[in-house]
């Protein structure tokens, strides 16, 4: 084994870390003000694929473009499902919005497959995209290169946004105590809101680099990544948006390199290395890396 | 003369009409309906005995699925005739020279099923709410994923087919009265009034000296437990038997009938039960002829998210239908 193959390794896991850190982050942050575990947030990578291929294949738009509609769309998706679904729950068992949002997740994928089909498609970028660059060992497509430095900008304005904005200091408010932050006149619907709106367009964006990764998209393509992204959030912490971005390439860096370095027949069993990492770490680290001591978990 | 409790003499009413109607039902109805019958059965037998896991001890589990694929496999391998077994799966000796009866089979499947939801709950049952939930959902996809790389016994992603066809309506019939029963005679014993004090405030119940983890186990292994026979009853209904039919999306089904149903109420999950899955499979001959797939699950979830938000006890809340429980005097 090669240092150039470990090398080249370590990008495909960067790259599906940034895929994965994008929607952890949207789990984190939704769980962390509403102390809500949102399953409908994998079928937003779903519809954020298939959008991108709708404005670049259908409408012919140039790619520069495309992808800050992609972002407004998933903004637009978030805010339907919290008015629709999960506000007029506000308040009941946790367990409730859970299983709400399976149902959510459902209707997405079901509502997929009525409008768009069950058949895969291809999914192909302009050739500027893809063609392949080589710097040191490693080569990668232009394409992953553009996922890994927007995702890594994205995270950037995240971090900014939360951190130094009224709007930023009324959600971290409101994930601290949301019934103190309704006290100081913060007004918690409008917050909840941008919240969903962010994480889920994060999530579409991932939807976009998804596709460009893969080649190929379905309606059912969302589910696995969400619930893995779910994972990584968990790792890192669910409730701290840094903790999301680490465990994002934590997950995406191990599930690669348990593929890329183990023997051929281990690689069919990837799905239940993940899933018991989780419940290891629920069992033993049930606040993650960088998560806060939260009541309720064990 | 003692006078027979008017409670009683319904139980009696309904056990014998159930009987009545599987009788009239095995002469008439062809064989698509009475498939139709089959599968509405087995879902009662999921939904009820989720119910003890989900309903009555209140923990969240999206595992059931998990619980019958193992019940399943266990039975098909242990019935799958032996002449075959040479030809399509590799066996350890023993077993492969071994073709056990219906009902054996059945219940080593669901005593499998029962151990294996104690060897997880020990560990997981720790977690509460949903962490539990993604937890056991972690369970059932590792247990997709073993089933589909063990080739040498389970034939991996290809399942095993052309099991014999011994699951009809009498078996189905006497297993839902069985579920029923039992989970009836819990709920209304003190072992079943603390795994619903348990649901209700764990910490109380704990004051008051129920044993909580233990509790937590038991209710998740009886549940198993007929998850696990409802795998073996279905396995040998379609008389084949693949990783995929185990997914999220049953998972998904019998927690909306618990749900909808009201979380607790036996006789809740059994109308939802029935009404559901009679509407899925309505659905189905529609969604083939209008070339519209999803309508069904769509409208399952729509359902499911307004009862959440207008209902959110479900039809009968914990409890059951006054007719049927016992004057408290």
């Amino acid at each position: 084994m090669s240092g150039g193959y470990i090398a080249q390794q370590i990008v495909n896991g960067l790259i599906l870390g940034s895929m994965y850190a994008l929607v952890a982050i949207g789990f984190s942050m939704i769980y962390g003000i509403i102390r809500l575990i949102n399953f409908a947030h994998g079928e937003i990578i779903m519809i954020g694929a298939f959008l991108t291929l709708g404005l670049l294949q259908k409408l012919q738009l140039p790619f520069p473009v495309a992808a800050p509609l992609v972002l407004i769309a998933g903004a637009v998706v978030g805010i339907i499902i919290e008015k629709g679904a999960f506000r007029p729950m506000r308040g009941a068992p946790q367990v409730t919005g859970f299983i709400a949002s399976l149902g959510v997740s459902i209707m997405l994928q079901n509502l997929g497959i009525l409008l768009l089909t069950a058949q895969p498609r291809n999914f192909t970028f302009p050739d500027y995209l893809q063609s392949v660059v080589q710097i040191g060992l490693v080569s990668f497509r232009t394409i992953d290169g553009v996922i890994m430095a927007s995702a890594l900008v994205l995270m950037g304005g995240l971090l900014f946004l939360v951190h130094k904005t009224r709007l930023g200091m009324a959600m971290r408010a409101t994930a601290e105590n949301i019934d103190v932050a309704r006290l100081m006149g913060i007004n918690i619907n409008r917050t909840i809101m941008a919240t969903f709106a962010i994480g889920s367009a994060l999530a579409a964006i991932a939807g976009l680099m998804w596709g460009g990764k893969f080649g190929q998209i379905d309606p059912l393509l969302g589910f696995v990544p969400g619930l893995k992204s779910f994972v990584a959030a968990v790792i890192g912490g669910v409730g701290s948006i840094p903790g999301a971005i680490l465990g994002g390439y934590i997950l995406g860096l191990s599930e690669v390199l348990f593929v890329g370095l183990l023997p051929p027949i281990y690689s069919a069993f990837r799905d239940a290395f993940v899933f018991s990492t989780l419940i290891l770490i629920l069992l033993v680290l049930p606040n993650g890396i960088l998560g806060k001591k939260m009541e309720d978990r064990a | 003369m003692k006078r027979i409790p008017l409670h009683q003499i319904w139980y009696f009413v309904f056990v014998l009409s159930g009987a009545v109607f599987v009788f009239i039902a095995r002469s008439t109805f062809n064989e698509y309906i009475l498939s139709i019958i089959n599968f509405v059965g087995i879902y009662i037998i999921l939904a009820v005995s989720l119910n003890i896991t989900n309903g009555f001890t209140g923990l969240f589990s999206l595992g059931h699925p998990g619980f019958m694929a193992i019940g399943g496999y266990m039975t098909s391998v242990l019935t799958f005739p032996v002449a075959k077994k040479a030809m399509f799966l590799e066996l350890p000796g023993w077993l492969s020279h071994l073709a056990l009866p219906f009902l054996p089979a059945l219940l080593i499947g669901g005593v499998c099923a029962s151990l294996t939801a104690f060897v997880i709950g020990v560990p997981v049952l720790r977690l509460r709410g949903h962490y539990l939930a993604v937890a056991t959902l972690g369970f059932l996809i590792i247990v997709q994923v073993l089933i589909t790389n063990w080739e040498s016994v389970t034939r991996g992603p290809l399942g095993m087919n052309g099991l014999p066809a011994l699951t009809h309506l009498w078996w189905v019939y006497a297993w839902v009265v069985i579920t029923l029963y039992v989970s009836w005679k819990i709920k209304f014993s003190s072992y079943g009034r603390s795994m619903l004090a348990i649901r209700e405030d764990p910490l109380a119940a704990q004051c008051v000296g129920t044993r909580l983890f233990r509790t937590r186990v038991v209710s998740l292994a009886l549940g198993a437990f007929f998850a696990g026979i409802a795998g073996g009853l279905w396995a040998h209904l379609v008389t084949a038997i693949t990783p995929a039919s185990f997914s999220l999306v049953l998972a998904f089904h019998i927690v909306v009938m618990v749900v909808v149903g009201g979380s607790g109420s036996i006789s809740g999950a059994f109308v939802a039960a029935v009404l559901f899955s009679t509407i899925t499979e309505l659905f189905r001959p529609l969604e083939e002829s209008l070339d519209a797939y999803g309508i069904g699950e769509i409208l399952m979830a729509l359902i499911l998210i307004l009862i959440l938000i207008y209902r959110p006890t479900g039809i009968f809340g914990t409890r059951e239908p006054g007719f049927l429980t016992a004057k408290s005097t």
